[in-house]
């Protein structure tokens, strides 16, 4: 589904230039649970964001669905495969748009007809009610934010979702019940996830593997019953673990 | 109006504040209503929007309100103190200046009207576009917003018509071509701020182009604070035209235009001092009451006001 090699990500240009990944190669099969790990700052925001064009200075290769990706040019056909639901649920909102308005210029540009029962559909999906339909941000708490956001992220019927840290603003509480929603919405629609987490409870939760990042470098991957196990191979790693528990 | 499940009737205030509106229309008016609710609390700003609202009145109906033609002359009755008969005064030609006044009000409402309207609409599409475009776009349109700005409005104004010809229609547009480039730079700035905003970001995961975002995602969020400036603007707009007037080169004889009613009294100032002052005192209530209309804008529309 998703292949990544050699991707070096930086910001800037030389000589203020920040080498943000470097060198960073994995690939998530269909209908996998992928993770991504690391403390602040170790890229693993940046490896999603780069996926989804909303960065233009990578190199190497990234390929989705068999076909390569260039800079941050992404033609239709990548926004029906390619969805991504953000961290701040208060931020990726419009403040002037309301739920109907957000969901049915998601389907729309997405080219779906019949958009009335699809946004009814795509809320109960997420598991708020209709009578959020005509609700502004302002007026939904964090976590009804966040279903919205993965709303309109499904709205385009994806493959792979990108997740970026998608609870990790929100209350422990709250937290769980988006979990589980992500959890049931894969097994639903047969979605495949790469989820960038510094929580390795949540991505243990959510994902199959996950790769372990530390600035910039991927410095190993593994499945998360070795998560579970602290069975890392790599002194980072079993830092990592031992600073989690 | 829409169906509930509730079997008691609801009022229409609840069905406004409604924190689950069951209709496009209803969530659209409700957020309407709570801006209204917001905005009457202000006592000042309403007292501004009553007087703005009997100024829209006087000029509407400023035929049947005038108790004579502003342009009757009676050299007789040249300078009058205010009295039963010219409630004001009159003016060097005899001229009554309450009607004077009164049919100037259509003109001020004229050159704010437009000027309102021409200004932060070409601010709002330079610096939306300077902002979201960026690079070289950027440079250029705001060098040119920088050029505009190295010069003082009212001598900028004055070449504009000078070179235009003096007229009223020239003066509003000179004024017009005067007032854009602080918009542009309030839009450029605001755009700045929200261009690379998550929301943006995942809009352009749908797949919306530059056009949409533009018009779509960033408008909206550009044109509350635009209106706010503009009602804090108005007066500064009538003074300039008011100015243009009072040189000279706006509203041309016999137009009541306040500006240039002003200028006419001015020879007389120490003597008959009513003739200045009259319309002076009009241009300083309608100015005020613009001020206070934008503060109570701002309080309603400003986006980092306490809504949330």
């Amino acid at each position: 589904m998703l292949n990544v090699s050699d991707l070096d990500v930086w910001f800037g240009d030389p000589p203020d230039r920040v080498d943000a990944v470097r060198g960073a190669a994995f690939s998530v099969a269909q209908g996998e649970s992928f993770g991504l790990v690391g403390e602040s700052g170790s890229g693993k925001s940046t490896i999603l964001r780069a996926i989804a064009g909303l960065i233009d200075s990578w190199s190497g290769q990234i390929e989705v669905d068999g076909r390569q990706i260039e800079g941050a040019r992404r033609d239709r056909g990548f926004y029906k495969t390619v969805q991504m639901v953000f961290q701040d649920p208060y931020a990726s909102l419009h403040p002037r748009h309301s739920v109907d308005a957000v969901l049915s210029e998601a389907l729309r540009l997405q080219g779906m007809g019949d958009i009335d029962r699809r946004i009814t559909r795509l809320l109960e999906d997420v598991g708020l009610g209709k009578g959020f339909r005509f609700r502004y941000p302002h007026q939904l708490s964090g976590g009804q934010r966040q279903r919205v956001a993965i709303a309109r992220a499904l709205a385009a019927e994806p493959r792979l979702l990108l997740l970026d840290e998608p609870t990790s603003a929100l209350d422990v509480s709250v937290q769980a019940e988006i979990l589980n929603l992500l959890k049931e919405l894969r097994e639903e629609h047969g979605l495949t996830y790469v989820m960038v987490s510094h929580d390795l409870a949540v991505v243990g939760h959510i994902c199959d593997r996950l790769a372990v990042m530390q600035q910039g470098e991927i410095v190993e991957i593994m499945s998360v019953d070795a998560l579970r196990r602290g069975a890392g191979e790599q002194d980072y790693t079993r830092h990592l673990i031992a600073a989690s528990q | 109006m829409s169906e509930t499940e509730l079997s008691r009737p609801i009022s229409r205030r609840e069905w406004l504040l409604s924190d689950a509106p069951q209709s496009r229309r209803q969530a659209q008016l409700g957020a309407l209503y709570q801006g209204w609710l917001t905005f009457r609390a202000n006592k000042l700003a309403m007292f501004g929007l009553i007087i703005l609202i009997l100024l829209f009145g006087m000029a509407i109906f400023a035929p049947w309100l005038a108790p004579q033609s502003p342009f009757s002359q009676n050299l007789a009755d040249r300078l009058q103190p205010p009295s039963a008969e010219h409630w004001l005064g009159t003016d060097s030609f005899g001229r009554d200046i309450l009607s004077r006044l009164i049919h100037g009000s259509r003109i001020t409402l004229f050159i704010v009207g437009t000027v309102a309207l021409i200004a932060p609409v070409a601010g709002l599409l330079i610096g939306t576009v300077a902002g979201f475009a960026g690079g070289w776009v950027d440079q250029v349109l705001m060098r040119i917003t920088d050029i505009f700005l190295a010069f003082p409005k009212l001598i900028l104004a004055l070449a504009f018509v000078a070179a235009l010809g003096a007229s009223i229609g020239n003066a509003v547009l000179a004024l017009a071509l005067t007032a854009w480039p602080p918009y542009a730079r309030l839009a450029r700035a605001e755009t700045l701020t929200i261009r690379n905003a998550d929301y943006i970001a995942a809009a352009r995961l749908q797949g919306a182009g530059p056009t949409r975002l533009l018009i779509r995602h960033i408008w909206p969020l550009c044109v509350s604070s635009l209106i706010v400036r503009v009602a804090l603007d108005m007066a500064g707009i009538i003074l300039s035209a008011a100015g243009l007037g009072f040189l000279g080169l706006g509203a041309q004889p016999p137009m009541p235009e306040w500006g240039a009613m002003i200028s006419d009294g001015r020879i007389y100032i120490l003597d008959y001092w009513w003739v200045a002052a009259m319309p002076g005192l009009a241009i300083f209530i309608v100015s005020l009451a613009f001020n206070l209309l934008g503060d109570g804008l701002r309080d309603v529309l400003d986006p980092k006001g306490a809504k949330e």
